[in-house]
């Protein structure tokens, strides 16, 4: 992922069913490239908020926040503006560790990046580790000699900062 | 409160809208609703002979009125026979309804269900969704009027398009509380905008400096009713009208300052005025491929103003200077409001000198009455035949382009043809729709042979119905377009063009009951053209036509405007 070029657009839509297929669709409809999407519920409950993050050039982007506004079940829509927001992903991870030595090196490195690991079994452990996609890629570099099994990442979930909101009133 | 049907609350919120009409084949997932129809002397349904075309019929009638259309088919193939005519309406922005059956979403026999793949199941929600504004698919009696309420608010408001309902068999069987209402509900809908003032005044001082100003009036003047303001900034700015495709009949072709259309196969002095215009007014139009040809070369020393009422148009396919999202008639009279004051032009300026010239040098009329039975001719002589309120639809391909290039419109909503999606076999159903809508009013479709062919088992329609138009056949056994393409740009390589044993389309005409004639002169011609008005039956009137006749003058593909070849 180019951390330059990567742009994130907040939608808030209505919480019902086909509208996630409906904004997807568009996209891949329209040839614009999703890295990732996630969504969930919003403050309030009727509205979901999805996250999409693209990878296109800024003219791209306005065209794409301007269908995405078209569709009848999107409430609002805009883009995170540059340096005024906060992203996060979650990854699980399953790590090899058949030795002790393996498995202390792995909790090191675990603890260094603000990790947990949250299962152990007698030859892997699996950690949960939260951060932007740079910091995760990292941990996983980390952990190429050691062996990944299993690996899912939920992609971003991001705010504005502040004053810099994307919802809808009350 | 009593309980109705989910039937019998979706006619009744029909006739809430309005409606009078509906074009629709039956089948097994929607006989409720037929049961409901069954001596409701409200809603008069036209038995459509292809769900296609019931689509294009809506579409028509759509076009011809500005009203609403309701097409109405069963589940299954029903639905997705719908979706050409669904898609095309959505690439002409034109206000249809699409009503499906659908398998029950619950019941007693689970294993007849949504999603179960039940017999003459398609997921048309899934289908439609990237060829709809927007669909529905109600699961209670209850939600029906609020949804039937929102489709037809949906499709007429802001930028029109086609909205689906699809209707589980159960919900149209089940019996519910059912409230009469008027509500609408989609919070994230906006029809409207409010118009940015900075760019009004942008744009009336970049009018006001105009030396050679050229208007383009695109589909959306007709949608928004904006001719008479065309007309007038037209007169104040002395301004030469060029129209797109979608636009043609929004400014009158014989008035002194219409060039005509733009485009692949634009009219001459439209494409060189829009090479020459300092300012560019484009109102109502998505600048399409067909319309602008390479984006390079497009009016490219001109300041460019975009009006449009979708948001996403602006800056999609051209950069603009000054961008005015808005209704085109409201947008129009501010612009109008704010010339008033600036403006007093004298009407021998260079600008319009320069227009008639390039008139009369790149498209000259014919003077004398045209003899030869050619397209070019035929075409010109049938606007002399017809009264002024005569509605024409075409098919697709060459009959198309000859038309768009010879067949002066007059008046807006009076030329109908697939611009967009380029539907062959959309014209026959849309002229039927078009009589439906406007009975007093005489409609033609000028048809090729080809596209003709993929519509014609609606003359059982048109004549059963006693909706009376009549088809045009340019005939020349070949399809037409894509063999003048194979002859111009592969060679001469002809395949898969030449359609052999063509129907004699006038015994064809009598099978069906229809009024068959043919033509081999342009007295003949005459003759037919008026029996045909006064017919009270279709009529089908059969012209050959030369096999290698090509429509020029014609941009290449992949060229820009100013390299059109050949002469009008």
């Amino acid at each position: 992922m180019e951390a330059g070029k990567t742009k994130i657009i907040s939608v808030l839509v209505e919480n019902k069913p086909g509208v996630l297929y409906g904004v997807s669709n568009l996209f891949r409809r329209r040839n614009f490239n999703i890295e990732s999407i996630t969504v969930g519920p919003s403050v309030r409950k009727d509205v979901a908020r999805m996250t999409i993050t693209v990878n296109e050039d800024e003219k791209t982007i306005i065209q794409v926040v301007k269908q995405v506004a078209k569709l009848v079940d999107v409430l609002k829509v805009d883009e995170l503006e540059s340096g005024h927001f906060v992203m996060r992903e979650l990854a699980l991870i399953k790590v090899q560790s058949p030795t002790p030595k393996e498995r202390s090196d792995i909790i090191n490195c675990v603890d260094v990046f603000r990790g947990r690991i949250i299962d152990v079994s007698i030859d892997s452990l699996m950690v949960e580790i939260t951060g932007t996609p740079d910091k995760i890629d990292a941990f996983l570099n980390m952990m190429k000699a050691t062996g990944v099994i299993e690996l899912a990442r939920t992609g971003i979930t991001a705010l504005g900062r502040g004053a810099k909101s994307i919802r809808i009133d009350e | 409160m009593t309980k109705i049907s989910g039937s019998k609350a979706l006619l009744e919120s029909l006739e809430r809208q309005n409606v009078t009409t509906i074009f629709g084949i039956l089948g097994g997932a929607i006989l409720p609703v037929y049961d409901a129809l069954c001596g409701n002397d409200k809603i008069r349904h036209i038995l459509a002979r292809h769900e296609q075309c019931a689509a294009h019929e809506a579409e028509g009638y759509a076009r011809a009125s500005g009203r609403v259309g309701v097409c109405l088919a069963t589940s299954g193939p029903g639905a997705t026979n719908l979706v050409t005519g669904i898609a095309n309406a959505y690439m002409d922005s034109s206000p249809i309804v699409a009503l499906t059956g659908q398998v029950p979403s619950s019941g007693v026999n689970t294993s007849y269900m949504i999603g179960r793949d039940a017999f003459q199941e398609a997921d048309i929600i899934g289908i439609t969704t990237p060829i709809t504004k927007y669909n529905f698919q109600p699961r209670t009696v209850a939600e029906i009027p609020t949804i039937v309420n929102t489709a037809f608010y949906i499709a007429s408001t802001g930028r029109p398009g086609p909205v689906l309902i699809d209707l589980p068999k159960n919900v149209q069987s089940d019996m519910g509380e059912v409230t009469v209402t008027d509500k609408i509900e989609a919070s994230g809908y906006k029809s409207m905008v409010e118009i940015d003032l900075t760019k009004i005044s942008e744009a009336a001082s970049l009018l006001a400096e105009a030396e050679s100003p050229l208007i383009l009036s695109g589909g959306g003047v007709i949608i928004s009713n904006a001719s008479d303001e065309v007309m007038q900034m037209s007169d104040l700015l002395m301004a030469p009208v060029s129209t797109t495709f979608m636009g043609k009949g929004s400014f009158p072709e014989v008035h002194p300052l219409s060039v005509g259309s733009i485009g692949m196969h634009g009219n001459p002095a439209a494409n060189r005025l829009l090479c020459e215009a300092d300012v560019l007014l484009a109102v109502g139009t998505r600048f399409s491929d067909r319309a602008t040809a390479n984006l390079d070369t497009f009016a490219s020393n001109a300041k460019k103003i975009h009006v449009d009422i979708d948001e996403a148009e602006i800056g999609k396919n051209i950069e603009v200077d000054v961008p005015i999202v808005g209704d085109a008639k409201a947008v129009l009279k501010m612009l109008l409001a704010a010339l008033n004051d600036k403006l007093h032009k004298s009407e021998g300026n260079a600008w319009a000198k320069r227009v008639k010239e390039a008139k009369e040098q790149l498209s000259p009329l014919l003077k004398d009455r045209p003899r030869d039975i050619v397209p070019k001719a035929l075409l010109i002589e049938l606007r002399r035949l017809l009264p002024e309120n005569a509605i024409v639809t075409t098919e697709v391909g060459q009959n198309q382009m000859w038309s768009a290039l010879y067949f002066q419109a007059l008046k807006p909503r009076s030329f109908i043809s697939s611009g967009g999606l380029g539907t062959m076999g959309f014209g026959f159903p849309a002229s039927i729709g078009a009589k439906v809508a406007c009975p007093n009013r005489p409609v033609l479709d000028i048809a090729g042979d080809g596209s003709f062919i993929m519509s014609e088992q609606e003359l059982a329609c048109s004549v059963t119905e006693k909706i009376p138009v009549t088809v045009i056949v340019l005939n020349n056994s070949v399809l037409g377009m894509v063999a003048q393409w194979q002859r111009m740009l592969y060679k001469g390589r002809y395949m898969a063009v030449h359609l052999g044993k063509t129907p004699d389309f006038v015994k064809l005409a009598e099978a069906y009951g229809a009024q068959g004639l043919r033509v081999t002169s342009m007295e003949e011609f005459q003759k037919a053209v008026k029996e045909a008005l006064n017919s009270t039956v279709t009529t089908v009137i059969d012209v050959p036509i030369g096999s290698e006749q090509d429509v020029v003058p014609f941009v290449p593909p992949g060229c820009g405007l100013p390299q059109q070849r050949g002469d009008y």
